[in-house]
């Protein structure tokens, strides 16, 4: 179990002021879990990350490990990474260069207080080696693995000590897109396996919906959403969240009302009075942007029937890309291009018609954000 | 809630940077060592400057007399243009060496140019003062081979070269040089991207105009600064003015200090003085030097990437080219280890003939290892070498861990402070390590230690940059994996540090033991009966009318040095030690 509570910490630069890293950073991952800090560069997650694991000294909050404070700054706690008995593995594995394969994962025995004997050692590395699967390596210089070897000593290095919580950054930028899949597999078999509450840091979205029991998205340095991946993904919080994960059209509008017998909302959009869902209240007159992921912006040849509960539309194929196992249309409605990912067996010319069809369950209304939207458009 | 024992506390809110133990005692030590050895003696030395010298009971007062000497007076603007002279001649002659035999090296396809490498170890191996010595027993005006085959060869009194003059001073510490002056121009052929030049070609240039708008316009950085450091270099120089500059009244600022020290009674005051100015020349020459680095940065020509330079094919020129670079060997090598080693093996020294050839005699080498003091100088030349070299190594990757890992204030102070000692000269080192000990007592001055605080002082520059190149390429991520590993400070700087430093530190020690060897400006200030050093015998042997034996001690050294830097390279390549 970790929680971490109003935790501040910044950067001091060379010149000019203090950068502000991570701001009131809270959230707490309960026992075995998977928690992924997921944010695009700069946004914080890894300060966060090298707080916790106290490579970096907040300026204040808390920070609490199964019970036992690591850093308080009411309390004036402030324990030293080495006695934290955290795991880490490194964005850049940082595998010493000057010893063994073995040498590098007994090393964090071999620094222990209470040392244990040579065959302890031995055998609780060879034990971690096999369970990466580089067991049959240990004699080899760790200079002379490959890049996905090298992932998994690091790994194997972090689990040796039994560590109470484990902290990973960005393991897996390092490896070609075909090993990165293969790990991602290994890296969940291991962390369910062992039930080891893990903190994990990701700019990949894919990563983080693949790999994670919970998420906390970040950007400039706060936390703005938690929560399970689908969470994440089918009810974004605000309109940051919805760009960042996947890809999304976003359409704005005015709330008509409140639909009682379905408890949906009507909002009037560029593309016609659309049913839509929300997890605030939403006011009548209220400014709001609707975001509908690609997938679910349905696409028919022939007339749908009518059906009060589904929203329709209707507009004209502007452009489309075949990607093999889908192909994306953009749909001009009136002044707005719908984005919308097909079954390639749909196969309607550029320049016809084509009817939509959207499920007021995936049109996801978020409170509008004018100063962001202004930037995105600029 | 169970608190660990080791957190810090730290009620106030206020936090050092120090994230890890208590590290900070050590880290104390290495910063005090360095600013205490650094800024010390330049402290005592402008304090000097002001004071009368201390004769008999007599206490010294406060006088601005010192610079009134030192500067109002008109023998300073001679000694001030024959430093100039000397120290710009000696520059312009190694840089034009060096450039040329650099462009030979690594652009045309002249035979046996891969020797010229070979020929950079000269300066290191061959410390200056024999250089020097072996060049006055060549080319004096009474004594020198070439005056005398020249008087035999056309029956005439008149001599040929004269090396006691400004021209044979500039010529011999010019020639010394060259090697360095040939690396340095290596470094910068090398760091030319060779399709600056070719698309100027394609731009359609001429050969001339590529050579004149493109080569020379990105050269000419490294071309400037490469001036500055043989520049500065050849004013610190000491052994070629003392040598051949002293005995016919041509003085610069070193021989100038020297002077007034051994003068009665000495004049510590007015040393101090010329000193303070020669310091001010210095100063500014490395302030210009980095200026001129920095600002070449925009030259994209100073790449991490070495690139194959073009090599043309200089047909028939290829022979002058390579007949220019065996004189130039024999020069710099040939004549003057064979005419040390010549006079050697003679009871007395005497030319070359066949009458001497029959009177060859290995006496001297037995002479001169019989002298009691040289086995004492040998002993505390390689006892000051490895000692300084560890002491430099060690306490400047601390150093330079400070500056590179830790995020305390004002930490690139250290870096400034730890690199000053490389625009004191060696002789103003001396005097400055010399007056401090003096001054403080404690009974360190005449003692051997003294010895080892200015070597450790002079080359802390040279552990600095040793050190800063290999802790660059060190990611801070395996140390930090370390401390998430569990280990203390300590455990992760001996573990983790201390070895990957390993390739750096091994380079700069080997570096550090061969210039403390040939070290001679500091410790000729500083020795005691008893604390000579193998160079300060060499020149006492000069002083002494003893060529025979000085010329064996001689051949024995450069011997002892050469199977040093052998070994030494072969043990670097298997430490893979890279050259800063």
């Amino acid at each position: 179990m970790l929680s971490v509570k109003g935790l501040n910490t910044e950067y001091k630069t060379q010149k000019g002021p203090a950068v502000q890293a991570a701001r009131n950073v809270a959230f707490e991952a309960p026992k075995g879990v998977f928690f992924t800090l997921l944010g695009p560069s700069g946004c914080g997650k890894t300060t966060t990350l090298r707080s916790i694991a106290g490579l970096e000294r907040p300026t204040s909050g808390e920070i609490e490990a199964n019970g036992r404070v690591v850093y308080s700054s009411a309390q004036g706690v402030f324990v030293p990474p080495n006695k934290r008995n955290f795991g880490m593995v490194f964005q850049s594995y940082a595998i010493w260069p000057h010893m063994t394969v073995f040498a590098n994962a007994a090393f964090p025995l071999e620094v222990r207080k209470n040392r244990l004997n040579k065959s302890q050692i031995a055998e609780k590395v060879m034990k971690v080696l096999h369970a990466v699967g580089l067991d049959h390596l240990a004699e080899r210089d760790a200079t002379r693995l490959s890049g996905g070897q090298q992932q998994r000593l690091a790994l194997a290095r972090a689990l040796v000590m039994e560590p109470e919580i484990l902290l990973l950054d960005e393991p897996l930028s390092n490896l070609d897109a075909k090993l990165r899949e293969k790990m991602r597999f290994e890296l969940k078999r291991i962390q369910r396996e062992l039930g080891l509450t893990t903190i994990y840091v990701t700019h990949d979205q894919g990563e983080a919906l693949a790999l994670s029991h919970e998420i906390a998205v970040m950007s400039e340095g706060r936390i703005v959403q938690i929560g399970s991946p689908r969470t994440i993904y089918e009810r974004p919080a605000n309109r940051f969240v919805a760009d960042f994960i996947g890809t999304t059209n976003f359409i704005d509008g005015t709330v008509l009302g409140h639909d009682d017998a379905t408890k949906l909302y009507r909002v009037r959009t560029p593309i016609g009075d659309l049913l839509v869902t929300s997890d605030a209240p939403l006011a009548g007159g209220a400014p709001v942007t609707l975001s509908i992921r690609p997938e679910d912006v349905e696409l028919t040849e022939d007339a749908a029937p009518e059906d009060r509960l589904i929203n329709l539309s209707s507009g004209m194929v502007d452009a489309k890309v075949f990607l093999g196992d889908i192909v994306d249309f953009q749909v001009k409605v009136g002044d707005v291009m719908l984005l919308s990912r097909a079954h390639p067996s749909l196969r309607t010319p550029v320049g016809d018609k084509i009817n939509i069809r959207m499920d007021p369950l995936k049109c996801v209304a978020l409170p509008a954000e004018p100063a962001v939207a202004a930037q995105a458009a600029a | 809630m169970a608190m660990e024992a080791a957190a810090t506390r730290n009620p106030t809110g206020d936090r050092p940077e120090s994230a890890y133990d208590a590290r900070a005692p050590l880290l104390g030590v290495v910063v005090a060592a360095i600013a205490w050895l650094a800024l010390a003696p330049l402290g005592f030395l402008i304090w000097q400057s002001f004071m009368t010298p201390r004769v008999g009971s007599r206490p010294a007062r406060f006088t601005l007399g010192n610079f009134v000497e030192a500067y109002a007076s008109p023998d300073t603007l001679p000694l001030l243009i024959n430093s100039l002279e000397f120290a710009a001649g000696a520059s312009v002659l190694a840089l034009v060496v060096g450039a040329l035999l650099a462009w030979i090296h690594e652009r045309t396809n002249t035979p046996f140019k891969s020797m010229i490498y070979a020929l950079s170890v000269v300066p290191l191996v061959i410390p200056g003062i024999l250089f020097v010595v072996a060049w006055i027993m060549l080319a004096s005006p009474k004594i020198g081979l070439f005056n005398l085959a020249f008087q035999r060869t056309f029956d005439t009194d008149a001599t040929l070269v004269d090396i006691y003059s400004l021209g044979g001073m500039i010529f011999v510490d010019g020639l010394h040089y060259s090697p360095i002056a040939f690396l340095l121009m290596t470094a910068a052929f090398r760091a030319m991207d060779p399709s600056l030049e070719e698309a100027a070609m394609m731009s359609g240039a001429s050969t001339t105009g590529v050579a004149r708008r493109v080569t020379f316009g990105l050269a000419w950085p490294a071309v400037a600064a490469s001036f500055l450091i043989l520049f500065i270099r050849a004013i610190e120089s000491f052994e070629t003015p003392a040598l051949l500059g002293l005995p016919v009244g041509i003085e610069v600022f070193t021989s100038a200090i020297y002077d007034a020290i051994h003068r009665y009674p000495s004049n510590i005051g007015l040393a101090a003085a010329y000193a303070l100015l020669l310091l001010a020349l210095t100063g500014g020459g490395i302030w210009w030097q980095s200026r001129i680095a920095s600002r070449g940065g925009r030259y994209a020509t100073v790449g991490g990437k070495g690139f194959r330079p073009r090599v043309m094919d200089i047909g028939g020129w290829r022979w002058a080219t390579g007949g220019f670079f065996v004189v130039y060997a024999l020069l710099v090598v040939g004549l003057p280890f064979l005419v040390l080693l010549w006079s050697s093996l003679q009871k007395f020294y005497s030319v070359p003939s066949w009458a001497a050839l029959k009177n060859i005699t290995p006496k001297a080498y037995a002479t001169v290892l019989a002298y009691p003091n040289v086995a004492t100088a040998a002993w505390n030349s390689a006892l000051l070498a490895i000692e300084g070299a560890t002491i430099v190594m060690l306490l400047t990757a601390v150093a330079c861990w400070i500056i590179h890992r830790t995020k305390i204030p004002g930490r690139w102070l250290l870096d400034g402070v730890a690199s000053a000692p490389l625009v004191i000269p060696g002789l103003v080192m001396g005097l400055a390590i010399m007056v401090s000990y003096l001054s403080l007592g404690g009974g360190v001055y005449g003692t051997i230690w003294i010895m080892l605080i200015a070597y450790v002082t002079r080359f802390l520059p040279y552990g600095m940059r040793y050190n800063t190149t290999s802790m660059i390429q060190l990611h801070p991520e395996l140390e930090e994996s370390a401390a998430m590993s569990g280990a203390s400070w300590a455990q992760s700087f001996r573990r983790i540090v201390l070895p990957l430093l390993k390739p750096g530190l091994v380079a700069g020690w080997i570096y550090i033991v061969i210039v403390s060897v040939r070290e001679l400006s500091s410790s000729i200030l500083l020795y005691s009966p008893g604390t000579e050093v193998i160079s300060v015998v060499i020149w006492e042997l000069w002083q002494n009318g003893q060529y025979v034996e000085l010329s064996a001690l001689g051949v024995m050294l450069i011997a002892a040095l050469f199977v040093f830097v052998m070994a030494a390279q072969a043990l670097s390549r298997r430490f893979g030690v890279r050259e800063p």
